[in-house]
């Protein structure tokens, strides 16, 4: 225990293997024990002297046990959203993308800003998997999974939208390079064409990651399935009704149906030794080319506005400055999922501590500051750089109210929602008993989440409605479909999510098993003293007691 | 026993040979009362130290075709398992640079050769700067391929039948357990000797395991 403290009652405390020194009256102020301000202790990665059996228990129990009610209600809610949202995409279809509120001026609008809010929140998972990885940070093991698992179903929902907003769907295939009857080809000089590539292969790279990293913990859910049929455990399929009635289906076995599902998904993985060390290898791999490729993605939709002449786009400051949004939308996101589940599921606030909550409340203060910084740069160049259409961009389209002055913003109130949410409120982490309460930290990634739905509207609306002859300005309303198929893939992303919690491995079970002592092969978890424990705990607890008197 | 068992053999070639049954090897050299092939011997471990220690004596008594199941990697093992370092990333890198010199040549002959057709601020058609973006996302997206299927095909995986997996035990291995396995294939496999080696290393649990097909 000696890795986590060098004191050996704080260290068996922080482990969650006993309460508070000197009885629960004394706060030490530890939350639940993770919260060490010494930087010489690390914090425990899994609460409550779990073992690898324990954490495997909570995990697949996730996967295997009938979902709650509350999961049910959700899954209701979500799922009628997503069919709506389909039923408009296919409304928009047939009709064309004259439903939208587009117009002459603003021939982008919510699609493009859905297309790159959604996009930036799928930016999060591969930042927790590969650059987290990279830097060693095992705190990552809490959030990875569901964090890339989140990317995919973002991914999938950004992608509707370049689909359905070229109008002609059934022309789609036109951007991939694809010998055809018309001698044409695509134009390999279009940051438009780069995006196809940059974000297909984003999906796709995303989605091996998340199935190799997946590939053991399906092999576990298989083992117990199995274990389970060869043992005479299995039941049959039993729906429950109202008042206590059930329906049981003898012909269907879900652990059949697992142990063949998740088996052929896992491959014949055996936790080979010799398997992991390639395993490892192949992880490291992947972490080290999606960092690189998560920056290129923003990077490239970035160039979407930055290689137009727009004013308000036309900026060199861009590429950085989306890429920091999309961590910065992406990490609020996986708060805004992650908090709720926490307090739903059971025992996930032992694998999930305040310490992982606090890490990522820092993140959010800190690309929330770049972005920030982002902003107000935006303003030097535009004064600085002399451009007359520009500096008219950034105060009469965005920043200057409609009350102060005739020329002033529409706008306005977007942009300073954007402000408020995504500059002001992150800054409430500077208190370091906000930044560890997980109700104050769900508040900040709604508003920031909203904010980075704003921040690209203000991007690109405000630029687009009003160009350089005033004869042809005018504004954007959206359309009872434009919201519809917004409400429809936040539905679609929640659907997706909530299959994933009650089917998947919600957390990365070999990953986390190995960032726990025990896994040390060096000794260096091992167990602990009982004679030292007693003696030990007694100074420690005089010694909390002194200190807390000596404050008053 | 052939020459290539004594080699010991890949997880590759023995997948390969496993689809193909007339390079199969010949039959284990040991049989159980019952008349079953022996594929290996198998003991349980108590804590990773222990394993990790045992591995380096299995690996000290000269041991070829034999494995560590853990539930998670366990850093530095294969260090105490004598496992050579994985040629993967060099598969990776062959494939990833095909990936991007593969996507310079779809741009450059359909921008240059075979469609000059958009000029775009006069700049010449075989200008090898806006290829860029696609050639660096073709290449990642190779190498992502690469690295899971090179990954894959180094392990002899897919492979969903095994004779581990008629052990009931060996199903735990996924959860919590820590096991070794030794080959009967191993040349250096002695029914008695093996067996000793294992409970000295303080492998607990030790059974034989077969393979019933």
């Amino acid at each position: 225990m000696s890795a986590l403290h060098p004191d050996q009652v704080t260290a068996e405390r922080l482990a969650g293997l006993r309460p508070p020194a000197g009885g629960r009256d004394v706060d030490t102020g530890l939350g639940d024990g993770t919260l060490v301000e010494d930087p010489a202790v690390e914090s425990p990665l899994v609460l409550g002297n779990r073992s690898f059996d324990d954490v495997t228990d909570i995990v697949c129990g996730y996967a295997e046990n009938p979902p709650p009610r509350w999961w049910y209600a959700a899954f209701t809610v979500t799922s009628t959203f997503a069919a709506i949202g389909g039923m408009l995409i296919l409304y928009l279809l047939i009709t064309g993308v004259g439903t939208w509120g587009l117009n002459n001026q603003v021939d982008w609008a919510w699609d493009i800003t859905n297309f790159v809010f959604w996009i930036g929140i799928g930016h999060a998972g591969t930042l927790i998997s590969a650059i987290l990885c990279l830097l060693k940070q095992k705190w990552r093991t809490a959030v990875n999974r569901s964090a890339e698992a989140m990317t995919i179903f973002a991914v999938i929902c950004a992608g509707t939208y370049p689909a359905i907003h070229v109008g002609r769907i059934w022309f789609i295939w036109f951007v991939f390079p694809i010998p055809n009857y018309n001698y044409i080809w695509p134009n390999f000089r279009s940051p438009l064409l780069w995006d196809v590539f940059a974000v297909s292969t984003y999906a796709t790279v995303s989605l091996l990651f998340w199935y190799m990293g997946m590939i053991p913990d399906l092999a576990t859910l298989r083992d117990r399935a199995d274990k389970r049929l060869r043992n005479g455990l299995s039941k049959p399929l039993s729906i429950e009704l109202p008042g206590r009635k059930y329906i049981v289906i003898d012909s269907i076995v879900p652990d059949r149906i697992r142990a063949y599902v998740y088996g052929f998904l896992a491959l014949g993985w055996r936790f080979s030794s010799r398997h992991w060390h390639r395993y490892e290898a192949a992880y490291l791999i992947l972490a080290g080319i999606s960092t690189p490729l998560v920056l290129s993605v923003h990077s490239i939709v970035s160039f979407d506005f930055a290689t137009a002449v727009l004013p308000g786009w036309h900026t060199t400051i861009f590429p950085p400055y989306f890429v920091a949004g999309a961590i910065f939308g992406g990490f609020a996101m996986v708060l805004l999922l992650m908090i709720p589940l926490r307090a739903l599921l059971p025992n996930f606030k032992d694998l999930l501590t305040l310490r992982h909550l606090e890490n990522m409340a820092k993140i959010l203060l800190v690309t929330g500051m770049m972005v920030g910084f982002a902003y107000s740069m935006e303003f030097f160049i535009a004064w600085y750089g002399a451009n007359s259409y520009e500096a008219f961009v950034f105060t009469n389209n965005r920043a200057l109210p409609t009350w102060i002055s005739d020329k002033g913003a529409p706008y306005w109130w977007a942009y300073y929602t954007m402000i408020f949410c995504n500059v002001i409120s992150p800054q409430i982490f500077w208190s370091r008993r906000l930044r560890q309460n997980p109700a104050a930290i769900w508040t900040v990634a709604l508003f920031v989440t909203v904010g980075m739905w704003f921040e690209r509207f203000v991007i690109i609306v405000t630029s687009l409605h009003r160009a350089f002859l005033p004869g042809e300005w005018g504004m954007f309303f959206p359309t009872w479909v434009d919201i519809g198929i917004f409400a429809g893939t936040c539905g679609i992303f929640s659907t997706l999510f909530l299959l994933f919690v009650k089917f998947l491995p919600t957390f990365a079970m070999a990953e986390l098993k190995a960032v726990m002592p025990q896994a040390d092969p060096h000794g260096h978890g091992e167990s602990y003293d009982p004679a030292y424990i007693e003696e030990s705990e007694a100074e420690y607890a005089e010694h909390v007691r002194e200190e807390h008197e000596g404050g008053h | 026993m052939s020459a290539r068992n004594t080699r010991g053999g890949t997880e590759m070639s023995q997948m390969i040979s496993d689809y193909l049954p007339f390079i199969r090897p010949p039959m284990s050299r040991f049989v159980t009362e019952r008349g079953n092939p022996v594929y290996g011997v198998m003991a349980e471990y108590e804590t990773t130290p222990d394993v990790f220690h045992a591995a380096e004596k299995i690996r000290d008594a000269g041991y070829k075709r034999w494995d560590v199941h853990a539930p998670f990697p366990i850093h530095g093992i294969e260090h105490a398992m004598g496992h050579p370092k994985t040629k993967l990333p060099y598969i990776v890198f062959v494939i990833a640079m095909c990936g991007a010199l593969g996507a310079w040549a779809l741009q450059y002959w359909i921008t240059a050769v075979d469609y000059p057709g958009f000029t775009v601020q006069g700049k010449p058609f075989d200008a090898w700067e806006p290829f860029t973006m696609i050639i660096f996302e073709l290449g990642v997206l190779s190498a992502a391929f690469a690295s899971l299927f090179g990954m894959l095909m180094l392990n002899g995986l897919p492979r969903w039948h095994h004779p581990l997996f008629g052990s009931e035990r060996f199903l735990e291995s996924s959860q919590g357990k820590l096991l070794i396995v030794i080959e009967a294939n191993d040349p250096a496999f002695d029914p008695e000797e093996t067996r000793r080696l294992l409970e000295e290393t303080g492998g607990r649990e030790i059974v034989l395991i077969e393979d019933e097909d």
